[in-house]
């Protein structure tokens, strides 16, 4: 048995709409390495739990969703960090990516291993931008961001096409000098085809009790959903602003 | 003298062929759907004017009754709402929404809806209809066996159009138009002459025949009265609308079929838009106008319905249903602007549920029409879907969808509409030795009934074979002796008037319960079921030990039992000859009749209790499709369509807005996605909602505030606060595909 023929599922959900293009099966890997204050899948941190799933019997699963995907859709990584199980998730792009389907990864960018082989294989990256600060960074995620620097620089290398994330909390990084930064360092980057903020929310912190956590951000706010527009807007046109400038 | 171009020469010049007519004169649409005009200022007068009348309406339950005449294609004076503002004239009465009263049907019930209403019929019909001559009901009753009246009277065979008009036939109302009534009349003369060889059939047919001549004659007198020659052809886009609508006019006079159809009508008449169009006589505001207008009188037929048959088919509706788009026989797409024009009525009048808006679905429909189709579901939750590329190859190319999913060839096939049998219903039956569980009466001789502590899945299965094949039986017998007496004594004669002389008919069995049977049996397989009996020995309830697979998540070992069931049942149906070699095709459909069936079904295998409703039409049963929104699509996708469930497989499918994507245009293109997806796998049909429980919830508290929420049951659609106290509580059990 090749170990990097299986791996662990926490979860499929065979319907997304917000993780990638179109219509796509989301797989959630099991195990994550950082530990975000926000985090709202906190059951997806341990390793090796969930289902332990062949590439083989997942893609023979995910084949009665192939024909909803329609031109757009596929299927997205998500977890957890994908980037723990990375011979598995490598086998699973590869394997996918022949039998026509198309493959998203949605990852901080947090992983160590066939990184270069992972980010030129795959038709799209949704790389979660947790903050432009390497010190924010180590207080909100626990880790070092010296890690997922690596990682983007070699998706870009790879010119592989970018969704960047955000998550913004109310009170903390819903503020100018977060935004101005991040704009920034979005700027830099090539190849993006859409930003999007994610307005915090609060839809995760029932499981923190249920697995007996205590949840870091008790009592923040949910973000509204037109202050994220709105935010999402101002960032678009600040990076747009930026990238012409430097393009001068 | 007018500049408008001659239409292309063909068959359709040498004999009545409609098809022939559209296929060499279509204008093919490939683009999106901004050229589209809003309603003009006359459109706005005669809706503003209707809307005040629907409200006075919805107050009252019945708006009027012509209570001194009887139904008739030129029976009444015309009507108008506003008559200086009306572009497309005629109503069935003289007034609008007034209801006629349909004798021919029976005259008891048509006697106790006015009664309902607080009238009382003049007693010359009831001694014209009762001493002078009968009723389609008499005729039946007088011929029905006592197995036929016990099964009807327990539900094993429910909602049979033994006592209203049984619809589900479409007159090619376009022949009008396109030919005019003299030459119509000239065609069915010609038949007349050649059909000399006498036997049972054609002297039948001859007087048929001669009836819909007859027919067709006073259809032209009652378009005279609105100042109008339909004796010939109609030559302008407006003549072209008004003609069709005369002659769909005439057969709601008539009749009171349940689901009075429209065809496929919008293409046709885009060929006369387009020319009057090109040829400057016209602008697009105009076109539009006619179209609304045309809406406008669809959306205000009304029949004399009875409180029972509310129950059974809630919110008034009358299946005016439009067949849109698909593909021609030469692989062109049948969109045209006027397909466009149609769905925006929905966005200049407001959504409604008539008529009932059916998109033949193809994977070759241009881009541009899939995504305003997916846009006009998401913003009015009006459309239903149906797969072409399944039903072309079965029906040919010019067909189309009577009621909800019945498809035919327009004007070339009729249907004899035979409602449904309960088949959970057989299941208990088939438990408890052809005893009904509710009333205790034996209705199926012949039955060994169960007696175990457990119930065997071998047994119970050999049992249901013995029932369903007894039952196959006593339906089709059942159905020969209504549909004789309906062609004796209530002949739709306007509307096969529009019709070959020389028509196959399809005669349309139905099943209701599926999900509830295969559930039932899965449990009986795979996990423990012990049966309850009550002090009569019957079982009534059951217990059910440990887990098993529920229909609904694409899982084979319970999926083939539902594909198994309905092969079967089939296969029964078919061993029994039809009256006038009618065809046997079968649907999964319900309705919203599913409500009515479970409060007369005891408790089932599958945990269902007694008076639960079933789920509707081939739906996985309420909440048990738990692995997602594709998995429930998937397993109803293996329900067999051609040579089995060919009158159609009904599939309501609700979902939330934000499940559907984050903005509108990416909603839009996964709606396109999922039908895409589903009709892929030869799925048959869809209802698509898009909207949440909150929405209903509210509706429910504040009908006022939602007048015009319209939401997809089973093969229609229907205003939301229309729907009784338990229909719109079933609605809310459902399941809501969110992400998990």
């Amino acid at each position: 048995m090749n170990p990097s023929d299986w791996g662990y599922l926490q979860k499929i959900e065979p319907f997304g709409t917000v993780d990638g293009p179109g219509i796509r099966t989301v797989l959630f890997f099991a195990g994550c390495p950082l530990r975000c204050l926000y985090c709202h899948n906190p059951e997806t941190w341990q390793a090796q739990r969930g289902e332990y799933l062949s590439v083989e019997s997942l893609l023979s699963r995910i084949r009665r969703y192939v024909p909803y995907y329609g031109q757009v859709g596929g299927v997205t990584f998500s977890g957890g960090e994908p980037l723990m199980q990375s011979p598995f998730l490598l086998s699973c792009i590869r394997a996918f990516k022949a039998a026509g389907i198309h493959t998203a990864l949605d990852t901080s960018g947090f992983g160590k291993h066939l990184v270069e082989e992972i980010v030129s294989a795959v038709d799209l990256i949704i790389y979660d931008l947790k903050t432009p600060d390497a010190q924010v960074y180590q207080a909100l995620t626990s880790q070092n961001k010296a890690v997922t620097d690596d990682f983007l620089r070699h998706a870009q290398a790879a010119k592989t096409p970018l969704w960047i994330r955000q998550v913004v909390i109310p009170g903390r990084n819903d503020t100018l000098e977060n935004l101005e930064a991040t704009a920034q360092a979005i700027a830099r980057l090539d190849f993006i085809e859409r930003i999007e903020i994610l307005p915090y929310h609060t839809m995760g912190t029932p499981k923190y009790a249920k697995l007996s956590l205590t949840y870091p951000l008790e009592g923040v706010p949910a973000m509204g959903l037109q202050e994220a527009k709105a935010f999402e807007a101002a960032l678009i046109e600040r990076v747009e602003f930026l990238k012409k400038q430097n393009t001068r | 003298m007018n500049n408008r171009t001659p239409f292309i020469d063909g068959q359709w010049q040498t004999s009545i062929n409609v098809e022939d007519f559209i296929r060499l004169n279509v204008t093919p649409y490939f683009g999106d759907d901004s050229f589209l005009a809003p309603a003009t200022p006359n459109t706005k007068a005669v809706w503003e004017r209707c809307e005040a009348l629907l409200a006075e309406e919805r107050k009252l339950g019945v708006l009027d009754i012509e209570m001194d005449r009887v139904a008739g294609i030129d029976a009444f004076e015309p009507g108008y709402i506003l008559k200086d503002h009306e572009s497309i004239v005629g109503l069935q009465t003289d007034a609008p929404l007034k209801r006629i009263i349909h004798p021919y049907g029976g005259i008891k019930l048509a006697a106790k809806i006015l009664e309902v209403y607080g009238r009382q019929m003049k007693p010359e019909f009831n001694t014209i209809f009762n001493t002078y001559t009968k009723t389609h009901n008499q005729g039946v009753f007088d011929a029905y066996t006592e197995g036929m009246k016990k099964a009807r009277h327990t539900g094993l065979l429910t909602g049979l159009p033994d006592a209203y008009g049984r619809g589900r036939i479409i007159g090619d109302y376009r022949r009008v138009a396109l030919y005019g009534t003299d030459r119509l009349i000239e065609a069915k003369k010609l038949d007349l002459r050649e059909m000399t060889d006498i036997t049972d059939e054609t002297i039948r047919l001859r007087e048929e025949v001669s009836d819909q001549i007859k027919a067709l004659k006073q259809m032209t007198a009652m378009a005279k009265r609105y100042g109008f020659d339909i004796s010939k052809p109609a030559e302008s886009a407006q003549e072209a609308v008004q003609w069709l609508y005369f002659a769909y006019l005439a057969a709601v006079k008539e009749n009171n079929g349940a689901a009075m159809s429209l065809g496929r009508t919008s293409t046709f008449l885009d060929i006369y838009l387009q020319r009057d169009l090109e040829a400057g006589i016209i602008d697009e505001a105009l076109a539009q106008e006619y179209i609304d207008q045309f809406i406008i009188k669809l959306r205000l037929v009304r029949h004399l319905r009875s409180p029972e048959y509310d129950e059974l088919f809630a919110g008034d509706p009358t299946w005016v249903t439009e067949s849109l788009g698909g593909i021609s026989a030469d692989g062109k797409p049948l969109v045209t602007k006027t397909s466009f024009r149609y769905l925006h009525s929905l966005t200049n009048l407001g959504p409604a549920p008539e008529p009932n808006m059916t998109v033949l679905w193809s994977n070759l429909l241009p881009e541009g029409f899939k995504r305003y189709c997916a846009k006009q579901s998401i913003d009015t939750g009006a459309l239903q879907y149906e797969n072409d590329d399944l039903m072309s190859p079965l029906y040919r190319n010019d067909y189309a969808i009577a009621c909800c999913v019945s498809a035919m060839e327009v004007g070339k096939q009729m249907q004899y509409f035979g409602a449904r049998t309960n088949l959970a219903k057989a299941l208990l039956y088939a438990i408890n030795g052809g005893i009904d569980e509710i009333t205790g009466e034996k209705v199926l001789e012949g039955i060994q009934p169960i007696t175990t502590e457990i119930l065997d899945f071998e047994t119970v299965q050999r049992n249901l074979t013995v029932t369903m094949d007894k039952t196959a039986k006593l339906y089709v017998d059942t159905m020969n002796i209504i549909h004789t007496m309906h062609d004796r004594y209530a002949y739709e004669k306007s509307m096969m008037a529009l019709h070959d002389t020389y028509v196959t008919r399809l005669m349309a069995f139905g099943a209701a319960g599926l999900s509830v049977v295969a559930d039932s049996l899965s449990a009986i397989k795979y996990a423990t079921v012990k049966p309850i009996r009550d002090e009569r020995g019957l079982v009534v309830d059951f217990e059910v030990i440990g887990d098993f697979p529920h229909f609904g998540n694409d899982d084979d070992r319970v999926d083939q039992l539902a594909v198994d069931l309905v092969t079967q049942f089939s296969e029964m149906l078919k061993k029994h000859p039809l009256i006038r070699n009618a065809v046997h095709t079968l649907s999964i459909l319900t309705i919203t009749s599913n409500v009515v069936y479970g409060l007369k079904t005891g408790s089932t295998p599958d945990g269902r209790k007694k008076g639960e409703p079933f789920a509707p039409g081939a739906n996985p049963m309420h909440g048990r499709d738990v692995s997602g929104a594709l998995a429930s699509l998937n397993s109803v996708a293996k329900l067999p369509y051609g040579d089995v469930c060919q009158d159609g497989i009904s599939n309501t499918f609700t979902i939330l807005p934000q499940t559907l994507g984050q903005s509108k245009p990416d909603q839009i293109t996964n709606t396109v996605s999922l039908l895409d997806g589903y009709f892929a796998q030869n799925a048959h049909h869809l209802n698509v909602n898009v909207y949440s429980r909150d929405v209903l919830l509210a509706a429910m508290e504040h009908p006022e505030r939602y007048p015009n929420l319209t939401i997809r049951v089973s093969g229609y659609a229907v205003h939301f606060h229309r729907l009784t106290k338990a229909q719109q509580l079933e609605v809310l059990q459902r399941t809501f595909h969110e992400s998990v």
